[in-house]
């Protein structure tokens, strides 16, 4: 009997794969209903989560936590906040530097393309304790940041300890409002247990020291993928623009950028999956303070089960977190799906089935290298 | 993949005329400052972070940007010597090189399943490890806790790397590579006789070098920087890796006040493997970061 034989595969596939189906679904698989369980009980940490002492409560933890006026319901809602405004402030600004440094790095005249090459992507691979730490002491009161500023005539805040919202700064700055009497109109009443003073805050001078440290890190990975497009790009299809008089700006609005679509959607979805589960940070740096002003959905989820033993509603706020991130990305891949639809002649039905490849290929993608950063 | 085998000089056409050329050269000038501010920017820190690990408390505390430490210390390092930071340095090694053998092996394994033998439930296993990989990893802490609980694993050294050591996405990518080897090459080796393992092991797995150091890499790089798994799999010291006990540094755990140069040679010296594993194998580094950005 040889290996060409189909018993022998039936028996040695399902060999090759037992080790990985233990695994996965010993610790992926089981866990998620563990969990799903868990978070319909009031199991508060003690003994066995299947003992009898542990009560059934139905969706009262997901209910406490979106539709019951108390502090749970407004811890989870500042912490979707908080995250809102760290991703609409991250996914665009590193998505940009990354380009920027990959349009940099090809510039066919640059010497020494490895060196620099190198310095922005070392970033990525080193662990984010170790980065934390260094942006601790970068960003102290008395760090490296603030003696920059310093020679501006600047005086930066202590950046850690400021729960000062930018928007409200930006208000006050411009006379809007007043950060210490802010406007009774927006105060008084609450959407969701939070007013809309505190809705529109945006993110504090912590949560953007956060956010800064994450673009910097995170822009080199993303510039390797952009540096990969560029250089698919083919050498006379600029020429030619260049050739028809397209100066520089036009050559890259209107021929790089649309050859780097795919991977600006790629970047854009493996952004959105990444920033909505920042958690070391969160847990090095600051423990969600000041003023839960850093609390994430993800940091929120394991302090609620962990320090205060609130397991079955730890566990609801990481299942909400899932059902959030799903629906985000696929809401994502209808929208842009979207786009070809009215056209019907063959032409076109043939472009949109490969874009629809494209993809279906971008998002497999996104899911493998999310896994993998 | 590699930048700098590509030359467009030749063919590009110049610009001709001294308006022209100005304008060049400005744009080139522009260029290079935008490239050295980015440069000083990515590298300046780990400068810093170099220096203040050899500095005193109050220095780095008040000279926070010098480059000179006044005076040199190898303070900082000896107090790091004498915590718990070795013994760390020596679980985060050990679980890193288990993961990473365990993942190899069992990826490879199942990945040359899903992509060549054929056997029932082969298409439903391969649509469950897209749903797999369709789930964040960060909504698994609790889940992974209860579960690691509840086998009675918790806080010992097994729960710090046997749920690490299969990973859906190198088994996707394990697939997508032994799909681009011929079939040719296994029939030659079935004809002969060998059986299913052997034809794997000896025939298929050494062509797939490319892809086997890919998953080292990230298998290597992925438990060196974990933290998550290893904040809920334990809370006994003594089973802490590198970055769960350093993670402590900032909450206390170097007593009172900053001690600022102890945390940057701890974050220093966690660097330094990452760092020699990226040197040598830079290349690999990059064709992972596009793991899967190949047509497969």
């Amino acid at each position: 009997m040889s290996a060409g034989d189909p018993r022998r595969q039936q028996g040695a596939g399902w060999l090759f794969v037992t080790p990985a189906i233990v695994i996965l679904g010993l610790f992926l698989v089981l866990p998620i209903g563990m969990a799903l369980w868990v978070s319909l009980s009031d199991w508060a940490g003690r003994g066995s989560p299947f003992s009898g002492d542990v009560a059934f409560v139905g969706l009262d933890n997901y209910s406490a936590l979106l539709a019951e006026p108390g502090l749970a319901r407004q811890d989870l809602m500042l912490s979707f906040r908080n995250t809102f405004y760290y991703v609409v402030g991250v996914v665009p600004l590193q998505t940009v530097l990354a380009l920027s440094l990959a349009v940099l790095l090809n510039n066919q005249f640059l010497k020494g393309r490895t060196f620099f090459r190198t310095a922005f992507y070392f970033p990525s691979v080193v662990s984010s304790v170790a980065i934390s730490l260094l942006f601790l002491f970068l960003f102290a009161g008395g760090g490296a940041i603030n003696n920059v500023l310093g020679w501006f005539g600047l005086n930066g805040p202590n950046w850690f300890q400021d729960p000062r919202g930018l928007i409200h700064l930006l208000g006050d700055g411009l006379g809007v409002w007043s950060t210490s009497s802010p406007p009774g109109w927006l105060t008084d009443p609450t959407v969701l247990g939070l007013s809309p003073w505190e809705w529109v805050a945006g993110p504090s001078v912590a949560l953007s020291a956060i956010m800064l440290q994450v673009i910097w890190t995170t822009a080199g990975t993303f510039m390797l993928m952009f540096l990969a497009a560029l250089q698919d790009l083919p050498t006379e299809v600029e020429e030619a623009a260049f050739v028809d008089g397209a100066n520089k700006w036009q050559r890259f609005r209107n021929v790089t950028v649309p050859h780097l679509r795919p991977t600006i959607l790629l970047v854009v979805t493996l952004g959105f999956i990444g920033t909505w589960q920042v958690f070391d940070q969160m847990y090095v740096m600051t423990q969600g303070g000041p003023a839960k002003t850093t609390l994430t959905p993800a940091y929120l989820s394991y302090q609620t089960a962990f320090d205060t033993g609130r397991w079955g509603q730890g566990a609801a706020i990481a299942f909400i977190l899932f059902a959030l991130i799903f629906a985000l990305t696929t809401l994502q891949r209808w929208i842009l799906r979207d786009k070809d639809e009215p056209r019907t002649s063959r032409f076109s039905r043939r472009r949109r089935r490969r874009r629809t490849t494209v993809q279906d290929e971008t998002q497999t993608q996104a899911q493998t290298s999310g896994r993998l950063s | 993949m590699s930048t700098t085998t590509r030359s467009r000089s030749a063919t590009s056409p110049s610009t001709s005329g001294p308006v022209g050329t100005r304008r060049r050269r400005g744009g080139q000038a522009v260029f290079y400052v935008l490239l050295v501010f980015f440069a000083l920017l990515y590298t300046y820190p780990f400068v810093i972070q170099l220096v203040t690990a050899f500095k005193t408390n109050p220095d780095a505390t008040n000279n926070a940007l010098s480059l000179v430490p006044d005076p040199v210390t190898t303070d900082a390092w000896v107090r790091l010597f004498d915590s718990d930071y070795p013994t760390w340095f020596l679980n985060s090694t050990i679980v890193t090189l288990c993961v990473t053998a365990g993942r190899v092996f069992f990826c490879s394994l199942a990945g040359y399943a899903l992509a060549r033998l054929r056997f029932t439930g082969r298409g439903a296993l391969f649509t469950g490890l897209l749903a797999i990989l369709a789930v964040p990893g960060i909504v698994l802490l609790i889940p992974k806790f209860l579960v690691l609980n509840y086998l009675g694993i918790y806080n010992t050294y097994p729960a710090l790397f046997v749920p690490l050591m299969v990973d859906a996405a190198g088994i996707f990518i394990m697939k997508q590579f032994f799909e681009t080897i011929p079939v040719s090459v296994e029939e030659a080796a079935r004809i002969d006789g060998a059986s299913v393992f052997r034809t794997f092991w000896s025939v298929v797995l050494p062509m797939a070098r490319p892809a086997l150091i890919t998953i080292t890499i990230l298998s290597f790089q992925g438990s060196w920087n974990e933290l998550g798994h290893f904040i809920i799999a334990t809370n006994d010291p003594g089973l802490y890796t590198l970055t769960r006990g350093v993670a402590g540094f900032t909450t206390g755990g170097l007593g009172s006040g900053n001690q600022y140069p102890i945390s940057m040679a701890a974050a220093l010296l966690m660097t330094i493997p990452t760092a020699l594993v990226f040197i040598v194998f830079q290349r690999y580094f990059t064709q992972g970061a596009n793991a899967g950005a190949e047509k497969g």
